[in-house]
């Protein structure tokens, strides 16, 4: 017996809305964060993840409100991510209720960026979150949502991040996501056998049995999904018990 | 009135909250005043990071012999580090805890016989080795939620109220007389976290 493997759903939020996941019938609000946030805490979600994809900067603002009306009424760990720039931007976040955050953009702008608000703010509120797609025969972080290429080997920053203090890392495949193929379980494993801190395989979830193989093949501590559990293909509960099923220990 | 102590470190907000929202007509306070900690009728200790930062945090705001005070003789409630700085000795170094429990505070460590993720993150389930006010309406067995590299050893099983397995054994919950002290995040622990902040507040020593 030992720690429980993760189920944390993404909610992408675009100017204090939900825009994916509008799909829950028994929700008055569709859009409304707080209900949705509420449904996945009642379906026994072990964490919550708010990607921020608002670009303009007066939407921004409500962000903050949203995090801390869900921080509220919902006792479960949050994690937002979307622009975090500096360490104003981390403190703001974490004092409206949020538990971590996630630094993508920036920490590959600026490495130092990690160490000093992982030592600021402690390790347990920063995630990494590394987005990477095979290049030849290894794997490269990229940017923008896939668009730009750093020459950066992704394993090696994998290690780098954990070295600076990062908590736990948030692992995307850009060629898996949105592909509903499953998680690319190579490079999750290979990040996973690299770092001592705990991983979250992301990108790619088309069925129950990516999540299987997410923790088994790739060695995921935890596994992120948006679309199968926003468009109520399956629930958080049937997840979990599916992983359960297949022998990972989950928390039910 | 219940004090949530302040001293800079840790998300005392998401602790506030759920007090809040378990008893909306207990009045509590997230504070680092002296007079308000001392007249308080129960005191919550959380905490997250290091050791050696907290104590000297403590200290800049005056509130380690307040703090110490508080926890011999009245309801008070360790979380996290709340629970580490209750010892005196750690591995971290440099500095010792207020020496109220024995036993040494270490860091996981990864052996080869099985492999664990540092720091332990996410729910557990903790085996509750006591009888308990803290465990009213919570079965042994029951996950919770944890984020943290060290641990506290060697304690004395008398005063062990919970253990959790994360590669070995060890001590997630500790109690005596007044004090109770979780490793875990009563706070981000769903309904259970929340049904152990209610049997905190309710509690009579």
């Amino acid at each position: 017996m030992t720690v429980a493997k993760r189920i944390i759903p993404c909610l992408d939020v675009n100017d204090g809305r939900v825009v994916k996941g509008i799909n829950f019938v028994e929700l008055k609000d569709a859009g409304d964060p707080v209900e949705i946030a509420k449904s996945y805490n009642e379906q026994g979600a072990d964490e919550l993840t708010f990607l921020d994809i608002t670009a303009s900067s007066d939407g921004r603002g409500l962000l903050f409100d949203i995090i801390e009306k869900v921080a509220n009424q919902i006792f479960i760990p949050l994690t937002v991510g979307g622009g975090v720039r500096n360490c104003e931007d981390i403190r703001n976040l974490l004092n409206s209720g949020a538990d971590k955050v996630g630094i993508n953009t920036s920490a590959i702008l600026n490495p130092n960026f990690v160490s000093e608000s992982s030592s600021r703010f402690g390790s347990q509120a920063i995630v990494v979150a590394i987005d990477a797609k095979k290049v030849d025969d290894h794997y490269e972080v990229f940017t923008h949502g896939g668009r730009n290429a750093t020459g950066i080997d992704a394993i090696m920053w994998a290690k780098k991040m954990a070295d600076y203090g990062a908590g736990e890392l948030l692992i995307t495949s850009m060629d898996r996501d949105g592909t509903k193929s499953g998680f690319d379980n190579n490079l999750m494993k290979s990040i996973s056998n690299s770092v001592d801190i705990p991983i979250i395989a992301s990108g790619g979830v088309g069925t129950l049995k990516h999540l299987v193989d997410g923790v088994k093949d790739g060695e995921a501590d935890a596994v992120l999904a948006a679309s199968i559990f926003h468009y109520g293909e399956y629930s958080i509960q049937e997840a979990k018990n599916y992983m359960h099923e297949h022998g990972i220990e989950m928390r039910l | 009135m219940i004090a949530i102590i302040d001293y800079g470190i840790g998300n005392l907000k998401s602790v506030h909250n759920a007090v809040r929202y378990i008893a909306p007509k207990t009045p509590s306070k997230i504070s680092s005043d002296p007079d308000f900690i001392r007249k308080a009728d129960k005191v919550i200790f959380p905490g997250q990071g290091a050791m050696p930062d907290c104590i000297k945090e403590l200290d800049k705001r005056g509130i380690r012999d307040v703090v110490i005070e508080s926890a011999k003789k009245k309801p008070f409630l360790g979380i996290c580090l709340g629970l580490q700085l209750l010892f005196n000795e750690s591995e971290e170094g440099g500095v010792n805890g207020f020496g109220l429990f024995k036993g040494k505070i270490k860091k996981f460590k990864p052996s080869n016989q099985m492999r664990i993720k540092i720091p332990h993150m996410g729910w557990n389930k903790v085996q509750q080795t006591k009888n308990h006010p803290m465990w009213r309406k919570i079965n042994s067995g029951s996950s919770f939620y944890f984020v943290h590299s060290f641990y506290a050893a060697g304690v004395e099983s008398d005063f062990v109220a919970g253990t959790t397995n994360h590669g070995e054994e060890f001590t997630c919950a500790i109690a005596k007389d007044n004090i109770f002290a979780a490793q875990f995040h009563p706070e981000k622990s769903s309904e259970l976290g929340l049904q152990l902040l209610d049997n905190f507040i309710s509690w009579k020593v």
